[in-house]
């Protein structure tokens, strides 16, 4: 790993000046995304900007019919709150499918989303909740926010502040772990509010997270797993490497979906 | 070079470090504590994790400096007045360890575990709960008969 410098604020506003005025800077959040990929030398940033120490980016609360998580808040934190349990546990069983307990004590919902790994959890959550996104400059909805392999719409000098996710019990998220490293090989978020149906996939595109309308479409006449039968993708654009093939990846799709709907009609 | 300061085994320490320095580093090359592994340095095997204010961390994936004034706890830090931890105790009386490689972070995780999870955990949650730790030789049923048993020895020595 390569030398570099941190600094350690402790409000949000410290914090977006110091990322204005270091050059080369990256903020940190639970690191374990971003402390493996500098031991690789894939990143070598020549300042940290550790956000750990900021209270107001910690902490889960209702505000209206939304629930709205700060981007520090611990995996662990979401997947054991109280709140999110009683008002989404489909949302709650994300972070709890993330990795193993060591991970999820430090690995945060902002780091994640920013990181927008394409096998990564909870951007499904946020694509298939219709979330918002918020940084310290403006509110990004997620069908704006997730844009390629590892790409998000931040600005260099944004921070997210916090997440609202629109409240609903009728959502659930499956998940094909990938047996060794615990990401998805397929996660499919499937959720319903009012008459919107959304489907989100992560694990299987060539470019990151996506919604599936062919299903949404379906799943908008009768909210029920049978709405899918018969139904597949193409596995065309679809990712392919030694885990398993775009084919295999389309089919878990679809099987991922309807074992979705099922648990989100449960709760519902 | 920045001073960053912690209370590690209930002993307090300081030291001037780089700031690249990683918790593991700072354990093994500067404190000699060398209980605590390194299997894998990838945030995979589970072999570094030691606990910070109680809460189990892979201290392979974690800078010295963002423990700063937490209290840190490694394998070193269980035993009392010589005497073994019951988690300890547990993984030697039921033999849940070959190389004993990867026991230190098993041990650390387990101890966890109950704090999470209580003192009657079943087999299936032991398994789940090890998601994160890696053992190359024992194939891992002892290591889950060990963490059982040492759970329910954890609440007996807690009352006695
Ligand atoms: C062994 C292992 C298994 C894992 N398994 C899974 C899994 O199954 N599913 C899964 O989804 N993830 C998994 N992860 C990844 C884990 O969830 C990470 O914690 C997460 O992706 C990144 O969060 P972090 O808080 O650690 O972020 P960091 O590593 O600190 O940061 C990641 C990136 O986000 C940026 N960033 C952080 N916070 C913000 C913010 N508030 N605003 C803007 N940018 C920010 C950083 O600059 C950096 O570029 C795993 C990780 C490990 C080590
Ligand atoms: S050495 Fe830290 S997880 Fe393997
Ligand atoms: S006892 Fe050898 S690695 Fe676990």
């Amino acid at each position: 790993m390569y030398a570099f410098d941190f600094h350690r604020p402790t409000t949000l506003r410290q914090a977006v000046s110091l990322l204005a005025k270091s050059e080369d800077a990256k903020l940190l959040a639970g690191g374990h995304s971003l402390i493996p990929v500098m031991k690789l030398r894939l990143a070598s940033p020549r300042t940290l900007i550790d956000l750990s120490q900021i209270q107001e980016l910690t902490g889960v609360e209702l505000k209206g019919r939304s629930l709205v998580i700060g981007a520090m808040t611990r995996h662990r934190d979401v997947a054991n709150s109280p709140i999110v349990q009683e008002a989404m546990p489909g949302l709650a069983a994300v972070p709890a499918s993330i990795g193993d307990p060591h991970v999820r004590n430090r690995g945060t919902i902002g780091g994640s989303i920013a990181n927008n790994d394409p096998n990564a959890d909870y951007p499904a959550a946020c694509l298939g909740l219709g979330a918002t996104i918020i940084t310290n400059k403006r509110k990004i909805p997620a069908d704006e926010f997730f844009t390629g392999l590892f790409e998000t719409a931040l600005e260099p000098d944004e921070i997210i502040t916090k997440v609202s996710f629109p409240i609903t019990r009728k959502c659930a998220y499956e998940k094909f772990k990938h047996p060794a490293s615990g990401f998805a090989l397929v996660g499919v978020f499937v959720a319903k509010r009012g008459s919107e149906v959304r489907v989100a996939v992560t694990g299987a595109g060539a470019s990151g997270v996506f919604r599936v309308p062919s299903f949404e479409e379906a799943l908008k006449k009768r909210f029920a797993p049978k709405s899918l039968e018969g139904l597949s993708i193409s596995p065309e654009g679809l990712a392919s490497d030694i885990h398993a093939s775009a084919e295999y990846r389309a089919h878990l799709v679809g099987v991922m979906a309807r074992r979705a709907t099922a648990k989100a009609v449960a709760y519902g | 070079m920045p001073t960053v300061s912690m209370t590690v085994n209930g002993k307090p320490v300081s030291a001037e470090v780089e700031p690249r320095t990683l918790l593991v580093q700072f354990l093994r090359e500067h404190l000699r504590l060398t209980g605590t592994h390194v299997g894998c340095d990838t945030s995979q095997c589970g072999a570094c994790v030691v606990h910070v204010d109680g809460v189990a961390m892979k201290s392979c994936t974690t800078f010295a400096w963002q423990v700063e004034g937490c209290h840190v706890t490694t394998i070193e830090g269980l035993a009392k007045d010589g005497k073994l931890h019951p988690m300890q105790e547990a993984f030697r009386e039921h033999h849940g360890l070959q190389c004993g490689f990867c026991t230190p972070g098993m041990i650390m995780a387990a101890v966890e575990m109950v704090y999470r999870k209580g003192h009657d955990l079943d087999e299936k949650t032991i398994r789940e709960e090890l998601d994160g730790n890696l053992c190359r030789c024992t194939g891992y049923h002892n290591i889950v008969k060990a963490i059982h048993a040492g759970a329910r020895a954890m609440r007996d020595s807690a009352g006695a």
